[in-house]
Protein backbone atom coordinates (compact mmCIF):
# COMPACT_ATOMS: atom_id res chain seq x y z
CA UNK A 1 0.00 0.00 0.00
CA UNK A 2 2.93 2.35 -0.87
CA UNK A 3 0.77 4.08 -3.28
CA UNK A 4 -0.42 7.52 -2.77
CA UNK A 5 -2.78 10.08 -4.81
CA UNK A 6 -1.58 13.24 -4.31
CA UNK A 7 -4.31 15.93 -4.06
CA UNK A 8 -5.22 18.94 -3.05
CA UNK A 9 -7.30 20.41 0.35
CA UNK A 10 -9.07 24.32 -0.66
CA UNK A 11 -6.21 25.78 1.53
CA UNK A 12 -3.81 24.49 -1.20
CA UNK A 13 -1.74 22.14 0.49
CA UNK A 14 -1.16 19.28 -1.10
CA UNK A 15 -1.47 16.08 1.05
CA UNK A 16 -1.05 12.70 0.17
CA UNK A 17 -4.12 10.89 -0.10
CA UNK A 18 -3.48 7.16 1.20
CA UNK A 19 -4.42 4.20 -1.44
CA UNK A 20 -7.04 2.83 1.02
CA UNK A 21 -8.66 6.03 2.01
CA UNK A 22 -9.19 6.29 -1.99
CA UNK A 23 -10.50 2.92 -2.15
CA UNK A 24 -12.57 3.53 0.76
CA UNK A 25 -13.89 6.38 -1.24
CA UNK A 26 -14.70 4.59 -4.12
CA UNK A 27 -16.36 1.66 -2.40
CA UNK A 28 -18.54 4.30 -0.29
CA UNK A 29 -19.76 6.30 -4.00
CA UNK A 30 -20.89 2.46 -5.69
CA UNK A 31 -22.78 1.92 -2.47
CA UNK A 32 -24.48 5.12 -3.01
CA UNK A 33 -25.50 4.49 -6.19
CA UNK A 34 -27.01 1.72 -5.15
CA UNK A 35 -29.03 3.12 -2.38
CA UNK A 36 -31.56 5.39 -4.66
CA UNK A 37 -32.69 3.36 -7.07
CA UNK A 38 -35.56 5.17 -9.58
CA UNK A 39 -33.18 8.57 -9.21
CA UNK A 40 -30.38 6.84 -10.17
CA UNK A 41 -31.81 5.11 -13.08
CA UNK A 42 -33.13 8.66 -14.51
CA UNK A 43 -29.63 10.07 -14.05
CA UNK A 44 -28.07 7.34 -16.11
CA UNK A 45 -31.07 7.20 -18.53
CA UNK A 46 -30.21 11.08 -19.46
CA UNK A 47 -26.42 10.72 -19.89
CA UNK A 48 -27.40 7.80 -22.04
CA UNK A 49 -29.33 10.22 -24.10
CA UNK A 50 -27.45 13.15 -23.87
CA UNK A 51 -24.07 11.38 -25.28
CA UNK A 52 -25.67 9.10 -27.93
CA UNK A 53 -27.02 12.32 -29.24
CA UNK A 54 -23.78 13.89 -28.74
CA UNK A 55 -22.24 10.90 -30.28
CA UNK A 56 -24.60 10.77 -33.72
CA UNK A 57 -23.76 14.68 -33.58
CA UNK A 58 -20.26 14.58 -33.15
CA UNK A 59 -19.88 11.64 -35.58
CA UNK A 60 -21.90 13.59 -38.43
CA UNK A 61 -20.30 17.03 -38.00
CA UNK A 62 -16.66 15.54 -38.02
CA UNK A 63 -17.47 13.47 -41.13
CA UNK A 64 -18.91 16.13 -42.85
CA UNK A 65 -16.63 18.73 -41.84
CA UNK A 66 -13.90 16.59 -43.04
CA UNK A 67 -15.75 15.80 -46.41
CA UNK A 68 -15.74 19.83 -46.76
CA UNK A 69 -12.31 20.09 -45.98
CA UNK A 70 -11.54 17.21 -48.88
CA UNK A 71 -12.87 19.44 -50.97
CA UNK A 72 -11.97 22.40 -50.37
CA UNK A 73 -8.22 21.27 -50.17
CA UNK A 74 -9.14 19.35 -53.59
CA UNK A 75 -10.66 22.71 -55.06
CA UNK A 76 -8.96 22.95 -58.55
CA UNK A 77 -11.08 25.80 -61.06
CA UNK A 78 -11.05 23.87 -64.75
CA UNK A 79 -11.09 26.81 -67.12
CA UNK A 80 -12.22 25.43 -70.85
CA UNK A 81 -10.90 27.13 -73.84
CA UNK A 82 -12.64 28.40 -76.55
CA UNK A 83 -13.03 26.00 -79.25
CA UNK A 84 -11.82 28.65 -81.31
CA UNK A 85 -8.83 29.87 -79.68
CA UNK A 86 -5.27 29.12 -81.52
CA UNK A 87 -2.43 27.98 -80.08
CA UNK A 88 -0.77 31.71 -79.32
CA UNK A 89 -3.96 32.75 -77.49
CA UNK A 90 -3.80 29.26 -75.46
CA UNK A 91 -0.48 30.44 -74.54
CA UNK A 92 -1.35 33.81 -73.78
CA UNK A 93 -4.56 32.93 -71.88
CA UNK A 94 -2.15 30.69 -69.82
CA UNK A 95 0.16 33.12 -68.90
CA UNK A 96 -2.27 35.51 -67.80
CA UNK A 97 -3.70 33.25 -65.39
CA UNK A 98 -0.30 32.72 -63.83
CA UNK A 99 -0.07 36.40 -63.28
CA UNK A 100 -2.83 36.53 -61.14
CA UNK A 101 -2.71 36.93 -57.63
CA UNK A 102 -2.73 33.73 -55.79
CA UNK A 103 -2.54 31.30 -58.43
CA UNK A 104 -0.14 28.63 -57.42
CA UNK A 105 -0.18 26.61 -60.32
CA UNK A 106 -1.52 26.53 -63.90
CA UNK A 107 -1.46 23.16 -65.74
CA UNK A 108 -2.95 22.36 -69.58
CA UNK A 109 -4.81 19.64 -70.30
CA UNK A 110 -5.53 18.69 -73.48
CA UNK A 111 -9.18 17.69 -74.88
CA UNK A 112 -7.72 14.06 -75.54
CA UNK A 113 -6.62 13.90 -71.66
CA UNK A 114 -9.48 15.18 -70.72
CA UNK A 115 -11.65 12.71 -72.27
CA UNK A 116 -9.39 9.67 -71.05
CA UNK A 117 -9.69 11.10 -67.21
CA UNK A 118 -13.78 11.20 -67.92
CA UNK A 119 -14.07 8.13 -69.20
CA UNK A 120 -11.59 6.34 -66.42
CA UNK A 121 -13.24 8.16 -63.96
CA UNK A 122 -17.13 6.66 -65.01
CA UNK A 123 -15.75 2.92 -64.81
CA UNK A 124 -17.57 0.50 -66.70
CA UNK A 125 -20.08 2.97 -67.63
CA UNK A 126 -17.26 5.15 -69.28
CA UNK A 127 -16.53 2.90 -71.90
CA UNK A 128 -20.00 4.61 -73.79
CA UNK A 129 -17.10 7.43 -74.07
CA UNK A 130 -14.83 6.26 -75.81
CA UNK A 131 -16.92 6.44 -79.33
CA UNK A 132 -16.44 10.35 -79.15
CA UNK A 133 -12.70 9.48 -79.06
CA UNK A 134 -12.46 10.28 -82.73
CA UNK A 135 -14.56 13.30 -82.39
CA UNK A 136 -13.56 14.98 -79.19
CA UNK A 137 -16.56 17.06 -78.24
CA UNK A 138 -14.30 18.55 -74.82
CA UNK A 139 -12.32 21.82 -75.08
CA UNK A 140 -8.48 22.02 -73.84
CA UNK A 141 -8.44 22.97 -69.99
CA UNK A 142 -6.16 25.02 -67.79
CA UNK A 143 -6.38 23.18 -64.37
CA UNK A 144 -5.91 26.07 -62.29
CA UNK A 145 -5.12 26.09 -58.26
CA UNK A 146 -5.28 28.72 -55.83
CA UNK A 147 -2.67 29.19 -52.98
CA UNK A 148 -5.14 29.35 -50.42
CA UNK A 149 -8.80 27.43 -51.12
CA UNK A 150 -10.78 30.75 -49.77
CA UNK A 151 -9.51 32.49 -52.79
CA UNK A 152 -10.66 30.36 -55.43
CA UNK A 153 -13.51 32.20 -56.00
CA UNK A 154 -12.15 35.55 -56.34
CA UNK A 155 -9.62 33.90 -58.64
CA UNK A 156 -12.27 31.74 -61.10
CA UNK A 157 -14.12 35.10 -61.02
CA UNK A 158 -10.49 37.25 -62.26
CA UNK A 159 -10.27 34.21 -65.08
CA UNK A 160 -13.87 34.39 -66.51
CA UNK A 161 -12.72 38.11 -67.42
CA UNK A 162 -10.21 36.63 -69.52
CA UNK A 163 -10.04 36.47 -73.52
CA UNK A 164 -10.55 32.73 -75.04
CA UNK A 165 -12.30 31.72 -71.57
CA UNK A 166 -15.61 29.83 -72.52
CA UNK A 167 -16.41 29.29 -68.92
CA UNK A 168 -14.77 28.11 -65.71
CA UNK A 169 -15.95 25.46 -63.40
CA UNK A 170 -15.55 24.85 -59.64
CA UNK A 171 -16.51 23.00 -56.68
CA UNK A 172 -17.98 26.33 -55.00
CA UNK A 173 -21.58 25.19 -55.12
CA UNK A 174 -20.98 21.84 -52.95
CA UNK A 175 -17.95 23.66 -50.96
CA UNK A 176 -20.66 26.19 -49.69
CA UNK A 177 -23.65 24.25 -49.10
CA UNK A 178 -21.24 21.37 -47.22
CA UNK A 179 -20.25 24.19 -44.87
CA UNK A 180 -23.64 25.82 -45.19
CA UNK A 181 -25.31 22.74 -43.97
CA UNK A 182 -22.74 22.01 -41.27
CA UNK A 183 -22.74 24.92 -39.66
CA UNK A 184 -26.49 24.85 -39.10
CA UNK A 185 -26.09 20.93 -38.00
CA UNK A 186 -23.69 22.70 -35.41
CA UNK A 187 -25.67 25.35 -34.03
CA UNK A 188 -29.01 23.35 -33.82
CA UNK A 189 -26.89 20.34 -31.90
CA UNK A 190 -24.99 22.27 -29.85
CA UNK A 191 -28.15 24.02 -28.49
CA UNK A 192 -30.12 20.56 -28.44
CA UNK A 193 -26.83 18.83 -26.46
CA UNK A 194 -26.64 21.88 -24.37
CA UNK A 195 -29.97 21.39 -22.95
CA UNK A 196 -29.58 17.89 -22.62
CA UNK A 197 -26.40 18.26 -20.62
CA UNK A 198 -28.23 20.94 -18.34
CA UNK A 199 -30.85 18.28 -17.81
CA UNK A 200 -27.98 15.35 -17.54
CA UNK A 201 -26.13 17.23 -15.00
CA UNK A 202 -29.62 18.61 -12.99
CA UNK A 203 -30.59 14.86 -12.55
CA UNK A 204 -27.17 14.28 -11.43
CA UNK A 205 -26.97 16.69 -8.76
CA UNK A 206 -30.44 15.71 -7.59
CA UNK A 207 -29.64 12.22 -7.04
CA UNK A 208 -26.53 13.13 -4.99
CA UNK A 209 -28.88 15.76 -3.29
CA UNK A 210 -30.74 12.72 -2.01
CA UNK A 211 -28.16 10.96 -0.87
CA UNK A 212 -26.63 13.90 1.04
CA UNK A 213 -29.58 13.81 2.61
CA UNK A 214 -30.21 9.95 3.42
CA UNK A 215 -27.16 10.47 5.07
CA UNK A 216 -26.62 13.98 6.97
CA UNK A 217 -27.13 11.55 10.21
CA UNK A 218 -23.49 10.21 9.29
CA UNK A 219 -22.14 13.05 8.00
CA UNK A 220 -23.12 14.79 11.08
CA UNK A 221 -21.47 12.36 12.92
CA UNK A 222 -18.73 12.31 10.52
CA UNK A 223 -17.90 16.03 11.03
CA UNK A 224 -18.56 15.46 14.84
CA UNK A 225 -15.39 12.83 15.07
CA UNK A 226 -13.37 14.86 12.83
CA UNK A 227 -13.53 13.98 9.80
CA UNK A 228 -12.36 17.15 6.88
CA UNK A 229 -14.47 18.20 4.47
CA UNK A 230 -12.25 16.66 1.63
CA UNK A 231 -12.71 13.43 3.43
CA UNK A 232 -16.68 13.92 3.17
CA UNK A 233 -17.07 14.77 -0.14
CA UNK A 234 -15.14 12.81 -2.22
CA UNK A 235 -17.84 9.37 -1.79
CA UNK A 236 -20.16 11.99 -3.93
CA UNK A 237 -18.12 12.86 -6.44
CA UNK A 238 -17.63 9.62 -7.13
CA UNK A 239 -20.83 8.94 -7.14
CA UNK A 240 -21.35 11.57 -9.69
CA UNK A 241 -18.56 10.11 -11.55
CA UNK A 242 -19.44 6.78 -11.66
CA UNK A 243 -23.13 8.02 -12.97
CA UNK A 244 -21.66 9.53 -15.41
CA UNK A 245 -19.62 7.01 -16.97
CA UNK A 246 -22.54 4.39 -16.45
CA UNK A 247 -24.19 6.81 -18.55
CA UNK A 248 -21.66 6.67 -20.84
CA UNK A 249 -21.11 2.88 -21.42
CA UNK A 250 -24.16 2.80 -23.90
CA UNK A 251 -23.22 5.30 -26.20
CA UNK A 252 -19.43 3.95 -26.45
CA UNK A 253 -21.68 0.38 -27.56
CA UNK A 254 -23.62 2.28 -29.75
CA UNK A 255 -20.44 4.53 -31.46
CA UNK A 256 -18.36 1.10 -31.91
CA UNK A 257 -21.19 -1.25 -32.78
CA UNK A 258 -22.98 1.86 -35.27
CA UNK A 259 -19.78 3.06 -36.91
CA UNK A 260 -18.02 -0.23 -37.70
CA UNK A 261 -21.32 -1.18 -39.77
CA UNK A 262 -21.77 1.92 -41.34
CA UNK A 263 -18.26 2.31 -41.74
CA UNK A 264 -18.19 -1.21 -43.61
CA UNK A 265 -21.23 -1.32 -45.42
CA UNK A 266 -21.50 2.50 -46.95
CA UNK A 267 -18.17 3.52 -46.63
CA UNK A 268 -17.37 2.10 -50.31
CA UNK A 269 -20.27 2.07 -52.04
CA UNK A 270 -20.39 5.47 -52.27
CA UNK A 271 -17.43 5.95 -54.59
CA UNK A 272 -16.84 10.01 -54.80
CA UNK A 273 -13.38 10.61 -54.03
CA UNK A 274 -14.23 13.48 -51.30
CA UNK A 275 -16.92 11.42 -50.14
CA UNK A 276 -14.96 8.91 -47.85
CA UNK A 277 -15.76 8.66 -43.92
CA UNK A 278 -12.75 9.26 -41.28
CA UNK A 279 -11.34 5.54 -40.48
CA UNK A 280 -13.54 2.98 -37.65
CA UNK A 281 -9.51 3.43 -35.75
CA UNK A 282 -9.07 5.74 -34.25
CA UNK A 283 -12.38 7.74 -35.54
CA UNK A 284 -14.10 5.36 -33.78
CA UNK A 285 -12.14 4.84 -30.42
CA UNK A 286 -11.56 8.69 -30.08
CA UNK A 287 -14.92 9.27 -30.00
CA UNK A 288 -16.13 7.34 -27.51
CA UNK A 289 -13.15 8.05 -25.38
CA UNK A 290 -14.53 11.66 -26.05
CA UNK A 291 -17.90 10.53 -25.43
CA UNK A 292 -16.74 8.56 -21.52
CA UNK A 293 -14.79 12.03 -20.94
CA UNK A 294 -17.86 14.35 -21.58
CA UNK A 295 -20.31 11.51 -19.51
CA UNK A 296 -17.37 11.87 -16.47
CA UNK A 297 -17.43 15.51 -16.14
CA UNK A 298 -21.30 16.05 -16.25
CA UNK A 299 -21.48 13.40 -13.28
CA UNK A 300 -18.34 15.20 -11.28
CA UNK A 301 -20.13 18.84 -12.14
CA UNK A 302 -23.54 17.41 -11.11
CA UNK A 303 -22.01 15.91 -7.95
CA UNK A 304 -19.99 19.09 -7.56
CA UNK A 305 -23.46 21.49 -8.18
CA UNK A 306 -25.13 19.54 -5.09
CA UNK A 307 -22.34 19.07 -2.80
CA UNK A 308 -22.01 23.27 -2.69
CA UNK A 309 -25.43 23.53 -2.04
CA UNK A 310 -26.51 20.50 -0.04
CA UNK A 311 -23.09 19.73 1.93
CA UNK A 312 -22.18 22.63 4.16
CA UNK A 313 -19.13 21.32 5.74
CA UNK B 1 -7.24 23.08 28.55
CA UNK B 2 -10.54 25.22 28.16
CA UNK B 3 -9.88 29.07 28.99
CA UNK B 4 -12.98 31.18 28.04
CA UNK B 5 -12.66 35.33 28.09
CA UNK B 6 -15.48 37.10 28.43
CA UNK B 7 -17.47 35.27 26.21
CA UNK B 8 -20.73 35.91 24.52
CA UNK B 9 -23.23 34.16 22.51
CA UNK B 10 -26.23 35.64 20.54
CA UNK B 11 -27.81 33.65 18.15
CA UNK B 12 -28.97 34.88 14.83
CA UNK B 13 -32.31 35.38 16.14
CA UNK B 14 -31.81 37.68 19.07
CA UNK B 15 -31.41 35.68 22.11
CA UNK B 16 -28.43 35.76 24.20
CA UNK B 17 -27.47 32.25 25.02
CA UNK B 18 -24.42 33.40 27.15
CA UNK B 19 -23.55 37.02 28.14
CA UNK B 20 -19.87 37.80 29.37
CA UNK B 21 -18.87 34.30 30.29
CA UNK B 22 -14.79 33.91 31.80
CA UNK B 23 -13.65 30.56 32.83
CA UNK B 24 -10.80 27.96 32.78
CA UNK B 25 -10.59 24.32 33.23
CA UNK B 26 -7.41 22.96 34.16
CA UNK B 27 -6.22 19.10 32.00
CA UNK B 28 -7.58 16.26 34.24
CA UNK B 29 -10.76 17.88 35.68
CA UNK B 30 -14.63 16.82 36.06
CA UNK B 31 -16.78 19.72 35.76
CA UNK B 32 -20.71 19.43 35.48
CA UNK B 33 -22.52 22.36 34.05
CA UNK B 34 -25.69 22.51 35.57
CA UNK B 35 -28.55 25.02 35.44
CA UNK B 36 -32.32 25.65 34.24
CA UNK B 37 -33.67 24.72 31.04
CA UNK B 38 -32.60 27.56 28.74
CA UNK B 39 -29.71 28.00 31.32
CA UNK B 40 -27.66 28.21 28.26
CA UNK B 41 -25.29 24.99 29.05
CA UNK B 42 -25.80 23.35 25.53
CA UNK B 43 -24.45 26.33 24.16
CA UNK B 44 -21.55 26.45 26.35
CA UNK B 45 -20.96 22.82 25.38
CA UNK B 46 -21.35 23.83 21.50
CA UNK B 47 -19.13 26.41 21.85
CA UNK B 48 -15.93 24.35 22.56
CA UNK B 49 -16.23 22.05 20.03
CA UNK B 50 -17.00 25.10 17.54
CA UNK B 51 -20.19 23.81 16.57
CA UNK B 52 -21.20 27.57 17.37
CA UNK B 53 -18.75 30.62 17.62
CA UNK B 54 -18.62 33.06 20.14
CA UNK B 55 -20.09 36.44 19.26
CA UNK B 56 -17.73 37.78 21.37
CA UNK B 57 -14.68 37.27 23.60
CA UNK B 58 -12.04 34.51 23.47
CA UNK B 59 -11.67 30.85 23.85
CA UNK B 60 -9.19 28.46 24.15
CA UNK B 61 -9.33 24.95 23.65
CA UNK B 62 -5.88 22.50 23.87
CA UNK B 63 -4.23 25.33 22.64
CA UNK B 64 -5.95 26.36 20.12
CA UNK B 65 -7.31 30.09 19.74
CA UNK B 66 -11.09 29.30 18.59
CA UNK B 67 -11.33 32.46 17.19
CA UNK B 68 -8.60 32.99 14.88
CA UNK B 69 -9.26 29.02 13.95
CA UNK B 70 -10.11 28.61 10.00
CA UNK B 71 -12.74 26.44 9.10
CA UNK B 72 -10.38 23.56 7.44
CA UNK B 73 -8.48 23.54 11.05
CA UNK B 74 -11.87 22.73 12.86
CA UNK B 75 -11.62 18.58 12.25
CA UNK B 76 -8.59 18.86 13.54
CA UNK B 77 -9.97 20.54 16.77
CA UNK B 78 -12.51 17.89 16.68
CA UNK B 79 -9.91 14.92 16.95
CA UNK B 80 -9.29 16.19 20.06
CA UNK B 81 -12.28 16.18 21.52
CA UNK B 82 -14.69 13.52 22.93
CA UNK B 83 -18.79 14.56 22.33
CA UNK B 84 -21.39 12.86 24.03
CA UNK B 85 -25.42 13.61 23.74
CA UNK B 86 -28.76 12.70 24.97
CA UNK B 87 -29.67 11.06 22.20
CA UNK B 88 -26.21 9.01 21.58
CA UNK B 89 -25.99 9.79 17.67
CA UNK B 90 -25.18 6.00 16.43
CA UNK B 91 -25.79 5.11 12.86
CA UNK B 92 -28.31 2.45 12.80
CA UNK B 93 -27.35 -0.09 10.26
CA UNK B 94 -23.37 -0.50 11.79
CA UNK B 95 -22.52 -2.61 14.21
CA UNK B 96 -21.27 -1.58 17.47
CA UNK B 97 -17.84 -2.36 16.39
CA UNK B 98 -18.39 -0.04 12.99
CA UNK B 99 -19.80 2.76 15.13
CA UNK B 100 -16.68 2.70 17.13
CA UNK B 101 -14.50 1.74 14.35
CA UNK B 102 -16.13 4.75 12.23
CA UNK B 103 -14.50 7.24 14.27
CA UNK B 104 -11.11 6.47 13.59
CA UNK B 105 -11.53 4.89 9.61
CA UNK B 106 -12.90 9.24 9.00
CA UNK B 107 -9.63 10.23 10.11
CA UNK B 108 -7.46 7.64 8.13
CA UNK B 109 -6.43 5.34 10.90
CA UNK B 110 -4.62 1.97 9.65
CA UNK B 111 -6.86 -0.65 10.01
CA UNK B 112 -4.63 -2.75 12.26
CA UNK B 113 -4.53 0.47 15.06
CA UNK B 114 -8.56 0.56 14.61
CA UNK B 115 -9.08 -3.42 15.74
CA UNK B 116 -6.82 -2.56 18.43
CA UNK B 117 -8.18 0.41 19.61
CA UNK B 118 -12.00 -0.46 19.27
CA UNK B 119 -11.67 -3.65 21.12
CA UNK B 120 -9.57 -1.56 24.22
CA UNK B 121 -12.37 0.77 24.32
CA UNK B 122 -15.29 -1.42 23.55
CA UNK B 123 -13.51 -3.59 27.22
CA UNK B 124 -13.66 -0.48 28.94
CA UNK B 125 -16.99 0.32 28.43
CA UNK B 126 -17.75 -2.95 28.90
CA UNK B 127 -19.48 -3.71 25.57
CA UNK B 128 -17.03 -6.96 24.40
CA UNK B 129 -19.35 -9.51 24.00
CA UNK B 130 -21.88 -7.60 22.29
CA UNK B 131 -19.52 -6.05 19.20
CA UNK B 132 -21.47 -7.83 16.55
CA UNK B 133 -24.66 -6.25 17.88
CA UNK B 134 -26.64 -3.19 16.26
CA UNK B 135 -27.96 -0.73 17.97
CA UNK B 136 -31.79 -1.34 17.98
CA UNK B 137 -30.79 -4.54 19.44
CA UNK B 138 -29.10 -2.70 22.96
CA UNK B 139 -30.62 -0.98 25.72
CA UNK B 140 -30.01 2.63 26.26
CA UNK B 141 -27.55 2.71 28.91
CA UNK B 142 -25.30 0.11 26.52
CA UNK B 143 -26.09 2.60 23.38
CA UNK B 144 -24.78 5.36 25.39
CA UNK B 145 -21.83 3.24 25.86
CA UNK B 146 -20.88 2.95 22.63
CA UNK B 147 -21.34 6.83 21.75
CA UNK B 148 -19.02 7.04 24.76
CA UNK B 149 -16.74 4.47 23.53
CA UNK B 150 -16.89 5.92 19.97
CA UNK B 151 -16.14 9.25 21.68
CA UNK B 152 -12.81 8.27 23.40
CA UNK B 153 -11.88 6.22 20.74
CA UNK B 154 -8.92 8.36 19.40
CA UNK B 155 -7.65 9.32 22.89
CA UNK B 156 -8.81 12.93 23.00
CA UNK B 157 -7.95 15.25 25.67
CA UNK B 158 -11.47 16.10 26.70
CA UNK B 159 -14.95 14.78 26.38
CA UNK B 160 -17.41 16.69 26.34
CA UNK B 161 -21.30 15.73 26.97
CA UNK B 162 -24.62 17.38 26.97
CA UNK B 163 -26.57 15.33 28.96
CA UNK B 164 -25.32 12.39 28.42
CA UNK B 165 -27.68 11.00 31.54
CA UNK B 166 -30.90 12.12 29.91
CA UNK B 167 -32.17 9.50 28.48
CA UNK B 168 -31.49 6.98 30.88
CA UNK B 169 -33.12 5.62 34.38
CA UNK B 170 -31.32 6.00 37.32
CA UNK B 171 -29.59 2.46 37.58
CA UNK B 172 -28.16 3.24 34.06
CA UNK B 173 -27.18 6.71 34.54
CA UNK B 174 -25.11 4.95 37.55
CA UNK B 175 -23.54 2.60 34.39
CA UNK B 176 -22.60 5.70 32.60
CA UNK B 177 -21.13 8.00 35.16
CA UNK B 178 -18.54 5.04 36.09
CA UNK B 179 -17.59 4.58 32.74
CA UNK B 180 -17.26 8.62 32.93
CA UNK B 181 -15.31 8.40 36.00
CA UNK B 182 -13.02 5.97 34.98
CA UNK B 183 -12.15 7.71 31.73
CA UNK B 184 -11.66 10.65 33.83
CA UNK B 185 -9.05 8.73 36.46
CA UNK B 186 -6.72 7.76 32.71
CA UNK B 187 -6.39 11.63 32.69
CA UNK B 188 -8.97 12.92 30.09
CA UNK B 189 -10.84 16.22 31.50
CA UNK B 190 -14.62 15.72 31.18
CA UNK B 191 -17.27 18.33 30.82
CA UNK B 192 -20.79 17.09 31.29
CA UNK B 193 -24.10 19.32 31.10
CA UNK B 194 -26.54 17.71 33.40
CA UNK B 195 -29.90 17.95 35.42
CA UNK B 196 -29.44 15.11 37.09
CA UNK B 197 -29.19 16.65 41.35
CA UNK B 198 -28.81 13.19 42.12
CA UNK B 199 -25.40 12.46 40.13
CA UNK B 200 -24.59 16.01 41.08
CA UNK B 201 -24.73 15.98 44.67
CA UNK B 202 -23.42 12.00 44.92
CA UNK B 203 -20.48 11.82 42.65
CA UNK B 204 -18.82 15.27 44.18
CA UNK B 205 -16.59 17.34 41.32
CA UNK B 206 -16.30 20.93 40.47
CA UNK B 207 -19.94 21.94 39.33
CA UNK B 208 -20.76 25.29 37.24
CA UNK B 209 -23.73 26.92 37.43
CA UNK B 210 -25.12 28.88 34.44
CA UNK B 211 -28.33 30.80 34.77
CA UNK B 212 -29.92 33.47 31.69
CA UNK B 213 -26.17 33.27 30.02
CA UNK B 214 -23.97 33.86 33.22
CA UNK B 215 -22.22 32.14 35.68
CA UNK B 216 -23.76 32.37 39.29
CA UNK B 217 -21.60 29.85 40.75
CA UNK B 218 -18.53 28.12 40.68
CA UNK B 219 -17.76 25.60 43.15
CA UNK B 220 -15.18 22.66 43.52
CA UNK B 221 -16.88 19.44 45.06
CA UNK B 222 -20.09 21.58 44.89
CA UNK B 223 -23.87 20.51 45.09
CA UNK B 224 -26.47 21.00 42.55
CA UNK B 225 -27.98 23.37 44.19
CA UNK B 226 -31.45 23.38 42.61
CA UNK B 227 -34.57 21.58 43.59
CA UNK B 228 -36.91 19.83 40.51
N1 LIG C 1 -29.48 27.39 17.47
C1 LIG C 1 -30.13 28.30 18.22
N2 LIG C 1 -30.70 29.37 17.62
C2 LIG C 1 -31.34 30.29 18.35
N3 LIG C 1 -31.49 30.23 19.67
C3 LIG C 1 -30.97 29.19 20.33
C4 LIG C 1 -30.27 28.17 19.63
N4 LIG C 1 -29.85 27.25 20.54
C5 LIG C 1 -30.27 27.69 21.73
N5 LIG C 1 -30.94 28.85 21.63
C6 LIG C 1 -31.50 29.63 22.71
O1 LIG C 1 -30.46 29.95 23.60
C7 LIG C 1 -30.86 29.82 24.92
C8 LIG C 1 -29.96 28.82 25.65
O2 LIG C 1 -30.19 27.53 25.06
P1 LIG C 1 -29.36 26.24 25.46
O3 LIG C 1 -29.78 25.16 24.54
O4 LIG C 1 -27.94 26.60 25.51
O5 LIG C 1 -29.93 25.96 26.93
P2 LIG C 1 -29.69 24.73 27.89
O6 LIG C 1 -29.14 25.26 29.13
O7 LIG C 1 -28.91 23.68 27.18
O8 LIG C 1 -31.18 24.21 28.10
P3 LIG C 1 -31.67 22.70 28.36
O9 LIG C 1 -31.33 22.40 29.78
O10 LIG C 1 -33.15 22.79 28.15
O11 LIG C 1 -31.00 21.84 27.40
C9 LIG C 1 -32.31 29.40 24.88
O12 LIG C 1 -33.10 30.54 25.08
C10 LIG C 1 -32.50 28.84 23.51
O13 LIG C 1 -33.80 29.08 23.07
MG1 LIG D 1 -29.26 21.71 26.51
Amino acid sequence: MKMELLYEINSGVTTAMKFRTLLRHIREGTKNIFRNGWMTFASIAAVTTTLILVAVFLALVLNLDQMARNIEQDVQISTLIDVTADEDQIVQLGEEIEQIDGVAEVQFSSNDNELSKLIESMGDEGQAWSMFEQDNPLNHVYIVEASVPEETEVIANQIEELDNVENVLYGKEVVEQLFQFNSYARAIGLALIIALVFTAIFLISNTIKITIIARSTEIGIQKLVGATNSFIRWPFFVEGALLGILGSLAPVAVILGGYYYIYNNFANVVNFRFVELLPFDPFAWQLSGMVLLIGAVIGVWGSVMSVRKFLKV
Amino acid sequence: MITMENVSKTYSNGVTALNDISVHIDRGEFVYIVGPSGAGKSSFIRLIYREAKPTKGKIIVSDRDLSKLKERHIPYLRRDIGVVFQDFKLLQKLTVYENVAFALEVIETPPRTIKRRVQEVLKLVGLEAKEKMIPSELSGGEQQRVAIARAIVNNPKVVIADEPTGNLDPDTSWEIMKVLEDINSKGTTIIMATHSKHIVNTIKRRVIAIEDGVIVRDQQRGDYGYEI
